[in-house]
């Protein structure tokens, strides 16, 4: 069925991403395809892989952006790993005509059964954020699964319940959990960096959240010296220093 | 947004299609055309070859035509759906008046009945296929008020010229009042789109890259590193470009060839000869269809994306 859930539980899995700690590395991607290649959305197929141009089903995909404030003469680089949002008010499951689009009751995560849709991609047009992409060799669309088959295994040891992307991340700046919970430790992590959702005014009601870079420390606006070849001043040297330059430049 | 041929081939000739429909029940409930047999037949026939065709096409982008029955079960949510099972509800009263007309030769009174309803079932049919575009918030150049009525106007104008070109080719007579209609809707539809271009031109951004990252407040976002070097599913899908380059020419091209074009052609049936007025109204139809197959390719090929927001475009 593919309109949303009519009683939804509180419970709502999602990630957070702090852009603030994300180094641009792209192991989350890396991981993500790895994982999820034999997991429940398999395989994410590659079109050409060694070709010219080749292609391919990812569930992550990493940009880096450049903010740039003219009057303060101030800039960013902020690398921005984009997944999907798992939305609250889904617009990809709402348009599907089949059905194979569908959020789960349970926990919020948005799914696709690959095994009843037809590949009109009508979903990835209502999704602002790019979350979905077709895989061309099966016909049918993709997408992010939170490592359903993961985060739920009990083969697995406790701590590593947690999706590809998450768990791989070398300097941890994706975090897991219950956004539904106020109490949990993403939400007071939201709460205290002051997260954020991505376009709001689409009216998706996004369940990830995103933890904007940290401001800039102030300090010495002025960059530092460069070492020079020619040692041609005496700025900032001691006493002694000075004295000798100005004896033997005389 | 990458125009898929079979797209735009349907939603062109299936409205169309449904354009005649409506003429021919209406035109026959109101017993202002006889039911006569053999202009029923070839109207219907091509009527619902168009529609059908169109539909057909439909299913050609889909990954798994084969599996397109499925989409007539999410109705209560989705329009794609809804526009299958009024589709296929359509084709009840419409075929069932077009064996009344074509069968019984009778296209009045309690078959009459049965045209209106096809009628109704018609216009609902175009307009679940407009929303389908018009409901997704994301192509702010579709989620637009003009949008349905452009498919409903487009649909009644390209079918009010078929049916003239009938009326003409089967001397069924009466041809002064579809004049008048297609002359009118031309017009209409003409200003509609003049409209509907200069309102996408001017209307502010829904969003931007600073919304779409949510980095606004460190200044001006641009992105400086792709996440891939080639192009993926969501830059062949949703990054087309090629049509915005050429979009004034284009919207010139459909405008004359679409509406202008016809529009003269059949306000000058009246004053020439009748032996004229088949190649004149022909010639009509023929620009016309040019001219809107050129408007629906820039319907979709012009429309921006919110997900470009992320590939380096500053504001949908």
């Amino acid at each position: 069925m593919t309109s949303l859930p009519q009683n939804p539980s509180k419970v709502k899995l999602g990630l957070v991403i702090d852009l603030d700690i994300c180094v641009g590395c792209h192991a989350c991607a890396v991981n993500c395809k790895e994982w999820n290649t034999s997991g429940k959305m398999a395989p994410l197929t590659d079109i050409e892989p060694y070709g010219a141009k080749p292609d391919g089903v990812w569930f992550n995909r990493v940009h880096t952006y450049e903010a740039v404030d003219e009057v303060a003469g101030t800039s960013r680089t902020v690398h921005f790993p984009r997944s999907c949002l798992h939305c609250d008010d889904a617009p990809c499951v709402t348009v599907c005509p089949t059905g194979a689009s569908y959020k789960r009751e349970e926990d919020g995560i948005v799914l696709i059964n690959t095994d009843i849709c037809i590949g009109c991609k009508l979903c990835s047009w209502a999704c602002p954020y790019g979350a979905r992409e077709y895989d061309e060799d099966e016909g049918v669309m993709k997408k992010c699964t939170l490592c359903i088959d993961k985060i739920y295994n009990e083969n697995l040891p406790e701590e590593s319940r947690v999706p590809a992307c998450v768990s791989t991340c070398p300097s941890g700046a994706r975090s897991f959990g219950d956004l539904g919970n106020p109490d949990s430790d993403v939400s007071k992590l939201v709460a205290a960096r002051e997260g954020y959702a991505l376009m709001p005014e689409q009216g998706t009601k996004p369940v990830n959240r995103y933890l904007p870079p940290r401001p800039k420390k102030l300090g010495n606006e002025v960059a530092p010296r460069m070492l020079e070849h020619q040692d041609d001043g005496s700025d900032g040297a001691g006493l002694l220093a000075r004295w000798v330059d100005k004896v033997l430049s005389a | 947004m990458h125009p898929a041929k079979s797209v735009i081939y349907f939603t062109t000739a299936s409205g169309a299609g449904y354009g005649l429909l409506v003429w021919l029940s209406v035109m026959g409930a109101m017993g202002i055309i006889p039911a006569d047999r053999t202009f029923g037949m070839v109207g219907f026939g091509l009527a619902f070859f168009l529609v059908i065709s169109g539909l057909l096409s439909s299913t050609a982008h889909l990954g798994r035509p084969e599996r397109a029955w499925r989409a007539l079960s999410q109705w209560r949510s989705s329009w794609l759906s809804r526009e299958g099972v009024a589709a296929i509800v359509t084709f009840g009263p419409t075929g069932l008046y077009a064996l009344g007309w074509v069968m019984l030769g009778q296209n009045t009174g309690l078959v009459g009945l049965l045209g209106i309803l096809s009628a109704l079932l018609c216009l609902i049919t175009v307009y679940f296929t407009s929303m389908i575009y018009a409901s997704l918030k994301t192509i702010p150049a579709w989620n637009h008020r003009l949008t349905s009525v452009g498919y409903l106007v487009l649909s009644l104008m390209s079918g009010a010229l078929l049916m003239l070109v009938l009326q003409i080719s089967f001397q069924m007579g009466h041809t002064g009042l579809m004049i008048k209609l297609v002359v009118g809707l031309s017009a209409l539809a003409a200003l509609l789109k003049l409209t509907y271009w200069r309102s996408i031109q001017k209307s502010p951004a829904t969003s931007t890259a600073e919304s779409a990252t949510g980095l606004g407040r460190f200044g001006k976002v641009r992105m400086i590193e792709s996440p891939h070097g080639e192009d993926n599913y969501l830059l062949k899908e949703m990054g087309y470009k090629i049509a915005r380059k050429h979009a004034l020419k284009l919207r010139q091209i459909a405008l004359v060839s679409g509406f202008i074009i016809p529009m003269a052609l059949v306000a000058s049936l009246g004053s020439i000869a009748g032996s004229y007025a088949l190649p004149v109204s022909t010639l009509a139809l023929l620009s016309a269809a040019i001219g809107l197959a050129v408007e629906r390719w820039l319907f979709f090929a012009e429309a921006k994306h919110v997900v470009t927001l992320y590939y380096g475009e500053s504001a949908v």
